[in-house]
């Protein structure tokens, strides 16, 4: 017990203050170029330069460059029209349409002010570059973004924690109860009891799991009902989506708190685990940190985090509308984890020691 | 060998570290037997009948139980025993009532049996008036009692006792092995341990272990004789001294 009072949270330290920054970095940049003049390839480079921004893509349209946004292949959308660099000379002052994915809304934010920033910059070397072409006047010239946040247009701070709320207590709940539950019993001794009976190790397991996954199921109804009753929350996709995924996501974190329980013998020792993974599942989860911001290692460690793959659901369902095939990738993922871990679950649960 | 032998044991240990807690014991029980396992407080008995009832490895030896053998045949054993930990573990969180039926359930009882069983069980304990009540709530020897009934509930060739009697009144302790008296007149066998000499005297045959092996084995009559005492506590006594 010892060595894991010090050595678990030295562990978070080392982690989650290189990972859990509130930094968005890595962003995923798209333009929509109708001008293709050497002034909006300029303007586009200076994206391309800034550290906080990656991945240019260019789309023909607006419409491909929403369906990408819809995918999550594009944070941020700029489209430059038509004539850009001549209405540029002849009026100084031209607006720029900015679409950004707002549905985690702090990370949105952000990005607005990088491109704002780095259109000033832009208007800046204008300026210079105008003077030295003519002695003539200078006239200032002023390049402005107009925002749209798309799938949280007001920037709610609302829409788009709640749903990862809702994540959170389904999961803090069902994880604190299955990873105290058989140690409880190891406890009081009923565990013994159950040791010498002929019960298979399997029926054991799927008959201490079925009671905690409908409490959880009852807490995702509870919780979608006050976020819809008092905080409005949008709910744009499928209901009957949301609760196939969560049914599956439950079972994972089950299968988490279950293997904790088999490996310890007090339930103190299975709090302090359980709340380890905890911390480290919430705070990577992207909830707070935008995934991409965090640096490679700490990405590939969410690839193992199941609270990153509920938070994207969740959101992308309730606040995208997305449908089954766009939450494949992560219903797959989940059920494959859920697999494994009450796998593990069956396996670690010793009715000889 | 006959086939009366349920229990066979041969050089069965437990070692934690260095320690040997059962230290090579060998012994038989026969059928319908009540076999005593004494020994004091540590001597080893319940290590050594975690073993037999398969949720304990051995370190080494024999042992076969109900004919299936303790390393590769546990779950055969589990089919046909019955289990009192000597540690009170029913669900205190449930009723009596929910208590049988859910340990009646495990072992395969159809819904009817348990239903007929069980009535007929809470009548002879004279629980009617507590069968809904949770077992949390319930005196200690009535708790022994339930416990000891529902050890037996599913009709188990052998019943393992681990000191059923433990911190009871003299009353219930008497009542208890009446219990016990009634289950082995209906062909069960019972192997208990204890730590109370005047119920060695109730057993057919008895085992005395110290530190961890048995230092004698024998009916209660003739380990008098054989150690001249007028009492099981005085066979105890001196083989304690040495
Ligand atoms: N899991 C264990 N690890 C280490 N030592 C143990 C363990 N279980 C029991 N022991 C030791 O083995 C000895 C025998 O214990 P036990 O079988 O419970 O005795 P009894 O039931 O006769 O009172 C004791 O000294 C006890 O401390
Ligand atoms: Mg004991």
């Amino acid at each position: 017990m010892l060595p894991i009072i010090f050595i678990l949270p030295l562990l978070q330290l080392v982690i989650l203050s290189n990972a859990a920054t509130f930094e968005v970095k890595n962003i995923k940049f798209g333009y929509i170029d109708n001008d293709r003049s050497a002034t909006s390839r300029a303007l586009i480079e200076k994206f391309g330069a800034s550290t906080y921004f990656n991945v240019l893509q260019a789309y023909p349209t607006q419409i491909r460059a929403g369906a990408a946004m819809l995918r999550g292949e594009v944070d941020v959308v700029m489209e430059i029209p038509q004539q850009f660099a001549r209405d540029l000379q002849t009026e100084q002052h031209h607006t720029l349409g900015v679409t950004i994915n707002a549905i985690d809304g702090a990370a949105a934010g952000v990005e607005n002010v990088y491109i704002s920033q780095i259109v000033q910059s832009y208007n800046q070397s204008i300026i210079i570059d105008l003077s030295q072409i003519s002695d003539a006047q200078i006239q200032p010239v002023m390049i402005e973004t107009i925002p749209l946040f798309w799938y949280n247009e007001t920037l709610n701070y609302k829409t788009f924690m709640v749903p990862g709320i809702l994540v959170l207590l389904v999961t803090m709940i069902t994880l604190f109860l299955s990873g105290m539950n058989i140690v409880r019993e190891k406890e009081i001794g009923t565990l013994e009891q159950i040791n010498v009976t002929p019960i298979k190790k399997s029926q054991f397991i799927i008959g201490k799991l079925f009671p905690f996954w409908a409490i959880g199921m009852a807490l995702l109804s509870i919780g979608l009902i006050i976020a819809k009753l008092i905080f409005n929350i949008p709910m744009l996709g499928s209901l009957l989506l949301l609760y196939l995924y969560t049914s599956i996501y439950i079972l994972v974190v089950l299968g988490i708190g279950l293997f904790i329980s088999n490996f310890t013998d007090t339930q103190q020792q299975a709090m302090f685990i359980a709340w380890f993974f905890m911390v480290i599942f919430i705070l990577m989860s992207g909830l707070f940190t935008p995934i991409e911001s965090m640096p490679k290692w700490a990405q590939l460690m969410t690839e193992f985090n199941p609270i990153k793959y509920y938070v994207e659901v969740m959101r992308m369902v309730m606040l995208k509308g997305s449908g089954f095939l766009d939450i494949l990738p992560q219903l797959i993922k989940t059920l494959v984890y859920a697999i494994l871990m009450n796998g593990l679950a069956v396996w670690s649960y010793k009715k000889t020691t | 060998m006959s086939h009366d032998e349920v229990i066979k044991v041969e050089g069965l240990t437990k070692m934690f570290g260095d320690f040997a807690a059962v230290n090579a014991i060998s012994f038989e029980v026969k059928k319908g037997e009540i076999f005593g396992f004494l020994g004091a407080n540590g001597a080893g008995k319940t290590t050594a009948m975690k073993m037999l009832i398969g949720i304990s490895h051995p370190s080494s030896g024999r042992a076969t139980v109900a004919g299936f053998d303790v390393y590769t045949q546990a779950e055969d054993i589990k089919k046909n025993i019955g289990y009192m930990s000597q540690k009170f573990a029913l669900y205190d969180d449930l009723t009596v009532k929910e208590n049988i039926n859910f340990f009646g359930g495990i072992y395969g009882l159809t819904r009817k049996r348990i239903k007929e069983k069980s009535e007929a069980l809470i009548q002879e304990l004279g629980l009617e008036n507590v069968a809904n009540q949770l077992v949390g709530a319930l005196p200690l020897g009535w708790k022994q009692k339930l416990s000891f009934s529902v050890s037996l509930f599913h009709d188990p060739k052998i019943v393992f006792l681990d000191e059923p009697t433990g911190g009871v009144d003299p009353i219930t302790r008497r009542q208890f092995w009446e219990m016990i008296y009634k289950a082995a007149h209906q062909g069960t066998t019972i192997f208990v341990t204890t730590h109370y000499m005047d119920e060695a005297e109730y057993c057919d045959r008895v085992s005395i272990m110290v530190n961890g092996k048995i230092e004698a084995l024998d009916t209660p009559k003739k380990l008098k004789e054989q150690f001249q005492a007028e009492s099981m506590n005085d066979v105890f006594l001196k083989l304690a001294r040495g």
